[in-house]
């Protein structure tokens, strides 16, 4: 659908939303809306970061289609989320990203910066990719400076894009309509990322179809969320272990760094597999098809470098240690690459939105 | 499961509609061991009747719940029912009613029914009402997903076309499916089937040609056909024919199926014009139930069944906003034009209202005291002057809600037959029969109490019947 007709249908959606209201106490999105009279393509971003896309108020609603009025508010707000990432991508011709990024594209990434560092760690090391057999010590494959700049850089552009984006979006919203300020809105906003509590704000479970309410998707959904959290914690103790104490890797099996690792990288294998699981039973109705590229992009690239990572803790002793761990470090690389110009983005864009939210209920 | 050639099937009960009194019939019946077949004529997606449009349900409460605040005693519901009716209601069924709703919300929880919380929302009726979370299709959506689970056979698409009655017995209901007509027999019937408010041909029969300006709210698949079987069949008919609540509704609505999203808000914000453009009733007369309930018939009087309301600059943003965007002009004039009104009598309309305002103070929460003086018809409350623009126009028609025409039924929600005698094993419940209760007027939520409450009454004694 075209931009202006997007726009258009979305603000069709919400302007009857708005007269009718039966769905107001499902989520955020219904009690946001109410507070709007009118919907710029800025209100309506606000208000698609906001659904969590859970499909209750398209079961419920009596204008849902084939009724003429065509009322599909997860539908509608998931391609309007889209626009949204796009519209506050940075750089900003990487926004047809978005829509061009598929598996192949994914793997492909992958695979060339997997070749680029054999090779690269083949001339290093004088052609001899199986020198240090045994000793579990990967900077013996991948030097540690270069494992610093190279992950340094790229950890960095993708903050960097992340953070422009969410600044931008953050700074349309303000614009918008500028509350108070409140710590208290801000912890309200965090707890409810975290928590995913408007899965669930209903009551019951998230849904999965008519009437079929499950608890899965949530807890799937916090597997990989906490998974990520967990490993992301684990290079960052593990950096602290080398810059402050001296602690040089590797690191026994009872380690924090190790233990992290590990906890994280079974929550992301356990999550992002239940989630590919949930994802096939959905509704199509409740579904853009335009984003299937790049959520498949991003999930299989976030499991490869989980299970890559895994199983390179279980095998470091060996000989295939020094591959396994270009292979995942190719894959980490890819997927941070990757990471603002996909499906991760929804985290952060849906976080602002709730923070956004908070704000706005504070005295409501 | 049999399929559809249903001669050789005999249900304990039959219930014809798959609103929610046919649903709440047929879980009451299931739940005593009966065997149940509801006959739905809309596909899946339309099902439920009227109550896909629906949001809540009066109840009795002696005290605070989650759902409910206060309380809300049986006396006050009585005396609120009869404000409406004007008198006009069976009070020993009234009282049935009232008495039964109380128990409702639990009954209905244990279907997998939820209600939004009281504390939340900007609800005004959180004293009366329990509201669904989500509405009424969402309830129909539990319902029908008990019925499921509980082995209660549904059969959509299903239009019932005749009834074998003999004598107030009830044998069985021939209906059509895809073109095909077959015969499904039971010990007994519950009628859940609505009003007629979607058969246009009936509308006509009453209203003339002024029904073809009619908007239907709701439905289209209420046709009032089981009532008139059911009437021709030697039952006894309860309620005027000539009887129907409708609301006025933005004129540019889908003649059916509009739902809550038509309604419009604003009368008492400004004047309300004829097609002549001249006013014709008092805008500021009362607060938005009582405004609602009779700016539909209002309209429905007026020459082409048509009128206009028209606000200024002042009014925005002080009423739910509309589905349709209202039409905008800079002067009256401009506006009268693109209504398609005479520009010369609206600006002359316009003028005199001005004119006759008298200065107050704006207080649209009470009966202010802005108010015209030297109209006719004067505005008695929240006249202000229709000075500012930019001028919006919405055009209104009367939207019908529900006819109040249906079956006499008893305290055991048996049908009564023309000779006084009850039949021997039909029922009924829901709108079909709420004219017993309610034979003019309404209150937010009562038909749904009406139907829960006879659906369960009616489904329980229909399956007692079928077990002896």
């Amino acid at each position: 659908m075209p931009a202006d007709e997007l726009i258009g249908h979305g603000r069709h959606v919400m302007t009857v939303c708005n007269a009718c209201r039966y769905c107001e106490q499902y989520c955020p999105v219904f009690p946001a809306m109410e507070r709007r009279l009118t919907f710029t393509t800025v209100d309506l971003a606000y208000l698609a970061n906001l659904c969590h896309n859970c499909g209750e108020c398209l079961y419920a609603c009596q204008y849902a289609p084939p009724h003429e009025f065509g009322i599909d508010v997860p539908k509608t707000l998931a391609q309007i989320r889209l626009r949204s990432y796009e519209d506050y991508c940075w750089p900003r011709f990487l926004a047809a990203a978005f829509r061009r990024h598929n598996l192949l594209t994914g793997f492909g990434l992958a695979a060339g910066l997997i070749a680029l560092m054999l090779a690269a760690t083949l001339v290093v090391n004088g052609g001899d990719l199986l020198r240090p057999v045994g000793s579990g010590d990967f900077y013996a494959v991948v030097p540690h400076e270069v494992m610093i700049v190279l992950f340094g850089s790229v950890f960095l552009f993708a903050v960097a894009a992340l953070g422009i984006g969410a600044w931008r979006f953050w700074q349309d919203m303000e614009a918008a309509a500028k509350p108070a300020r409140g710590l208290g809105a801000l912890v309200r906003g965090f707890r409810d990322v975290l928590t995913l509590r408007h899965l669930h704000a209903s009551g019951a479970d998230c849904t999965s179809a008519e009437e079929t309410r499950t608890p899965w998707r949530r807890w799937f959904h916090h597997c990989t969320f906490y998974g990520f959290l967990f490993c992301f914690a684990s290079t960052s103790v593990a950096a602290v272990y080398h810059t402050v104490f001296g602690w040089v890797a590797p690191y026994g099996y009872t380690s924090l760094p190790v233990v992290l690792g590990t906890a994280g990288g079974a929550g992301l294998v356990v999550g992002i597999a239940g989630l590919l699981i949930e994802r096939r039973r959905r509704d199509p109705a409740l579904a853009d098809p335009a984003q299937d590229g790049m959520d498949q992009s991003f999930i299989a690239l976030l499991f490869l470098a989980a299970f890559t990572g895994l199983l390179l803790l279980l095998l470091r002793e060996r000989a295939v240690m020094s591959t396994l761990l270009i292979i995942h470090l190719g894959v980490v690389l890819a997927l941070f690459l990757t990471l603002p110009y996909g499906k991760f983005v929804h985290g952060i864009y849906r976080t602002a939105a709730l923070v956004k939210y908070a704000k706005e209920s504070v005295g409501a | 499961m049999s399929p559809v050639n249903g001669d050789q099937e005999l249900y304990d009960v039959a219930v014809l509609g798959g609103g929610n009194a046919g649903l709440c019939a047929a879980l009451t019946a299931r739940e005593s061991g009966a065997s149940v077949v509801v006959l739905e004529c809309a596909p899946r997606h339309y099902r439920g009747g009227n109550s896909r449009h629906t949001r809540n349900l009066r109840c009795m409460h002696a005290e605070p719940s989650q759902l409910l605040t206060e309380s809300y005693a049986e006396d006050e519901f009585f005396s609120d029912l009869l404000r409406v009716t004007g008198n006009n209601t069976d009070e020993g069924l009234a009282r049935l009613v009232i008495r039964g709703s109380a128990g409702c919300p639990d009954w209905m929880r244990r279907y997998g029914v939820r209600f939004q919380s009281s504390l939340r929302g900007t609800l005004h009726l959180a004293r009366t009402n329990a509201f669904f979370l989500g509405g009424g299709k969402a309830l129909m959506n539990s319902y029908y997903a008990a019925a499921e689970r509980l082995g209660i056979r549904v059969m959509y698409d299903t239009e019932v076309v005749g009834l074998d009655v003999h004598d107030g017995g009830f044998r069985a209901a021939t209906a059509l499916i895809g073109g095909r007509s077959v015969s499904l027999r039971a010990r007994a019937a519950v009628i859940a089937g609505g009003g007629f408010e979607s058969n246009l041909e009936w509308l006509r029969e009453i209203w003339g040609q002024a029904a073809d300006n009619f908007i239907i709210r709701g439905t289209p698949y209420n046709k009032g056909t089981l009532l008139r079987l059911m009437l021709d069949a030697g039952a006894q008919s309860v309620g005027d024919a000539h009887e129907c609540h409708a609301v006025a509704v933005d004129a540019r609505a889908p003649k059916f199926d509009g739902g809550i999203v038509t309604r419009l808000d604003c009368v008492s914000l400004g004047i309300v014009v004829n097609a002549h453009a001249r006013r014709f009733y008092d805008e500021g007369e009362d607060f938005w139930p009582k405004r609602y309930a009779i700016w539909g018939s209002l309209v429905a009087r007026q020459p082409d069944q048509i009128a206009f309301s028209i606000v200024d600059a002042k009014a925005v943003g002080k009423f739910m906003p509309s589905v349709f965007p209202p039409i905008a002009a800079n002067s009256i004039r401009e506006l009268a034009v693109l209504l398609g009104l005479p520009p010369d009598g609206l600006e002359t309309t316009v003028a005199a209202f001005n004119a006759a305002v008298r200065p107050g103070t704006f207080d649209h929460g009470v009966l202010d005291d802005c108010r015209t003086d030297g109209l006719t018809p004067e505005k008695t409350h929240w006249a202000l002057r229709i000075d500012s623009p930019p001028f919006w126009g919405y055009p209104l028609r009367p939207g019908i809600t529900f006819t109040y025409l249906g079956l006499k039924v008893d305290e055991r929600a048996r049908v009564l037959m023309r000779g006084g005698e009850t039949a021997r094993n039909i029922y009924a419940a829901g709108e079909v029969m709420a004219g017993n209760i309610l034979r003019k007027g309404y209150i937010a939520g009562v038909g749904m109490t009406i139907g829960t409450v006879f659906g369960r009454l009616a489904g329980g004694e229909a399956a007692r019947h079928a077990s002896r």
